[in-house]
């Protein structure tokens, strides 16, 4: 089977005019608390999620919408939810960080590393209740040192579990660069508990999708979990208003609030550490060096990528449509949630 | 005495501790940058980077105390503890206890917590009810910037577990990071006293278990820690011009209590609320009126807490959570003595 690039870029653009429309209206101030947006994970939501079928199961992080969006969850519940709206996807309780359909089976945590227990669960009981039907969870790379992750990765090649492992790998957790807090290579990891595994570059959608099959198949006949290790870039910082990236967009006033007190730590007691300091600094210095040169020079778009794949005047049409759909979707919520109030 | 935000003052008396004592190293996620004032200057080896593995972070906080470190532990919120409970429950909690008294666990778990700026109920509880429960473990909940350092030297100093929660409505910086993230377009209800004050240079430490008379009154004794300190504040003050008067004590710590200030203002007032951002059921609401029952004191008794899960809607959030309306409201029928 080939993949089908206009239905995946369409799933694409729907995620990504969506993650916009959130974080126009979190700028607002309409939508509360956190906000972390999934740009830049487009290829691997869409890619994984276009294997699954009604039955199936998805366990997610954080970064929920985008996988919510490509598997079909209505945007108006959808974007009621985001603004708190008592006819929300979850009657204003969940909120961006915990969105549930049941109706999809899918549910979304905030606590880091939960969506890989979730989803064992999921994939367990499509053992006794409906065969051939399988789980996904998604998290992130930082996730992956999370004890309950690693448990979960054993408990699932131990029961035999219908359950695919996604991990978005964008190099970062929060402020940290993960790699500097993960002994060994997650891929390997992933095999020493008697998986497959591989490696995909998640920026390319068909790429992901053919990977994912893969692992879906292998779910549905029950002959083996599968862990994905999909590359993504974090296009939006850790969350909107992200203080590193701050530090780029409005370098003057960071300066200013974050300078004073660091210099006054450089020059403070006990003294024998002087020497040394402006190496911590360095630390420091690097650590927002690696982000910008990331964030300005590598970062790769998926969506752009994805474009390259489907004729202009196709992307074109599919473009619009996507994004009427997703503006209609949300004028629908903010006026639903208008009269209201 | 300098003024400093309430999250200066943490880190102004972590730092003084660390200045002054080389076991004292703090770790969690994220510190290079979260506390990066006090990584320039101790460098890595003092404030050191945690992979997201709280379950094994903070237990090998548990085992370097017990090996004579005095480690400051960071659960970025505390309803992440929750990946971890070993650690406090059936570890820090039991050394003491299971050695016969002859080991102890120096440790410090500092976490943020509380609500109040629409992040869902999954990174705006307490659980200081919860924590409190474990035998062996205080919970230090400062509510102003002096009580903020004062209460972490004493954690520090202490040659037993605490759990010191920062409140993220007083800590502007959890704030700005989880609820504002730079945009004008938000506000939030933070009390103005408890986010900013004198702290004592050097910062003189402030026992844990000992509460703190706010207010002197004679029709109404509440009782409440961190926010709610504030909020109870704001009622009293409503309540006065309706000729009530109320004592405002901030506990400080939900365990252990300051069972004598407690009693000796229900025996004085025969009217107790309290008010509490954690949870109603089970936690340090029951446990102020269990104080009171054992030592005798008939009392009319009432509590404003959080009912169940707090929802994510800041329309919703705001019921649920403690605020002056309900306060009031319930300090009115306790006076009137309606159910
Ligand atoms: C148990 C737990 N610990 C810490 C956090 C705070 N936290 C939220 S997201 C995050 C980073 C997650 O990194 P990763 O899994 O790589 O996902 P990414 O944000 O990069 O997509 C952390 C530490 C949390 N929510 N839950
Ligand atoms: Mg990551």
């Amino acid at each position: 089977m080939k993949a089908d690039m206009e239905e995946l870029y369409r799933s694409m653009a729907r995620i990504r005019f969506c993650e916009e429309a959130l974080a126009n209206l979190w700028q607002r101030g309409i939508i509360s608390g956190e906000m972390h947006l999934g740009v830049g994970e487009e290829a691997v939501a869409a890619g994984v999620v276009a294997h699954l079928e009604d039955g199936d199961a998805l366990a997610l992080d954080h970064r929920s919408t985008p996988p919510l969006v490509a598997r079909g969850v209505d945007l108006v519940p959808l974007f009621l939810e985001m603004i708190g709206d008592e006819r929300g996807l979850c009657r204003g309780w969940g909120g961006h960080m915990h969105l549930f359909s049941r109706e999809h089976l899918a549910c979304s945590s905030g606590i880091v590393g939960s969506s890989a227990p979730l989803g064992a669960g999921f994939a367990l009981a499509a053992q006794y209740l409906a065969p051939g039907k399988v789980a996904v969870s998604f998290f992130g790379e930082g996730a992956a040192n999370q004890g309950m992750l690693l448990e979960s990765l054993n408990l699932a090649v131990a029961w035999r579990l219908p359950q695919v492992f996604v991990c978005k790998d964008n190099r970062w957790a929060i402020t940290t660069r993960s790699r500097s807090v993960t002994g060994g290579d997650l891929l390997r990891r992933a095999r020493s508990f008697g998986m497959p595994a591989c490696r995909v570059d998640g920026t390319r959608v068909e790429a992901v999708w053919e990977a994912a099959g893969k692992a879906v198949r292998r779910a549905r006949a029950g002959r083996s979990p599968s862990f994905l290790l999909a590359s993504c870039p974090r296009r939006e910082g850790h969350f909107l208003g992200d203080p590193l990236l701050r530090v780029y967009r409005e370098p003057l006033k960071q300066t200013l609030e974050i300078g004073p007190p660091l210099v006054r730590s450089l020059l403070s007691r006990p003294l024998q550490a002087f020497a040394l300091r402006p190496l911590y600094m360095g630390i420091i210095g690097k650590t927002l060096t690696v982000l910008g040169i990331e964030k300005f020079l590598l970062e790769p778009d998926p969506l752009c990528r994805a474009a390259r794949l489907v004729p202009d005047d196709v992307r074109r049409r599919i473009d619009q449509e996507a994004r009427e759909e997703v503006e209609r979707a949300v004028s629908a919520a903010m006026e639903r949630g208008k009269r209201h109030a | 005495m300098p003024k400093m935000t309430f999250a200066q003052a943490i880190d102004y008396a972590l730092g003084e501790a660390m200045a002054r004592d080389e076991r004292v190293v703090t770790f969690g996620e994220d510190v290079t940058m979260l506390r990066r004032n006090l990584f320039v200057r101790f460098g890595p080896r003092r404030v050191r980077q945690a992979p997201i593995s709280e379950a094994a972070f903070l237990a090998a906080g548990v085992g370097a105390a017990m090996a004579g470190l005095r480690p400051v532990v960071e659960i970025m919120l505390v309803d992440f503890i929750a990946v971890a409970f070993d650690a406090l429950l059936n570890e820090a909690s039991k050394v003491r206890a299971f050695s016969g008294g002859g080991w102890n666990v120096p440790l410090v778990v500092r976490a943020a917590c509380g609500g109040g700026y629409g992040d869902g109920g999954q990174h705006e509880q307490c659980l200081w009810g919860l924590l409190s429960a474990m035998p062996g473990i205080s919970v230090a909940v400062p509510s102003n910037p002096a009580d903020a350092a004062g209460l972490m030297l004493s954690a520090i100093d202490s040659d037993d577990p605490v759990v010191y929660l920062e409140h993220k409505l007083l800590s502007d910086y959890w704030l700005d990071y989880l609820g504002g993230g730079s945009r004008g377009t938000v506000s939030f209800d933070v009390p103005r006293e408890g986010a900013e004050g004198e702290v004592a240079c050097p910062p003189s430490p402030v026992p844990i278990g000992k509460a703190r008379l706010v207010a002197e009154g004679g029709d109404l004794s509440l009782f409440s820690l961190g926010v709610g300190v504030h909020r109870c504040v704001e009622a009293a003050r409503s309540l006065a011009e309706r000729g009530i008067a109320s004592e405002v004590i901030d506990l400080r710590s939900a365990c252990p209590l300051d069972t004598e200030l407690v009693t000796a203002s229900a025996r004085k007032t025969g009217r107790v609320l309290v008010v509490d951002e954690d949870y109603i059921a089970y936690g340090l609401s029951g446990e102020l009126a269990a104080v009171l029952a054992e030592a005798g004191i008939k009392a009319d008794f009432a509590r404003v807490c959080s009912e169940g899960a707090i929802p994510f809607s800041r329309k919703l959030e705001d019921e649920v959570l403690p605020n002056v309306r309900r306060i009031t409201e319930a300090a009115l029928r306790l006076c009137e003595g309606r159910p």
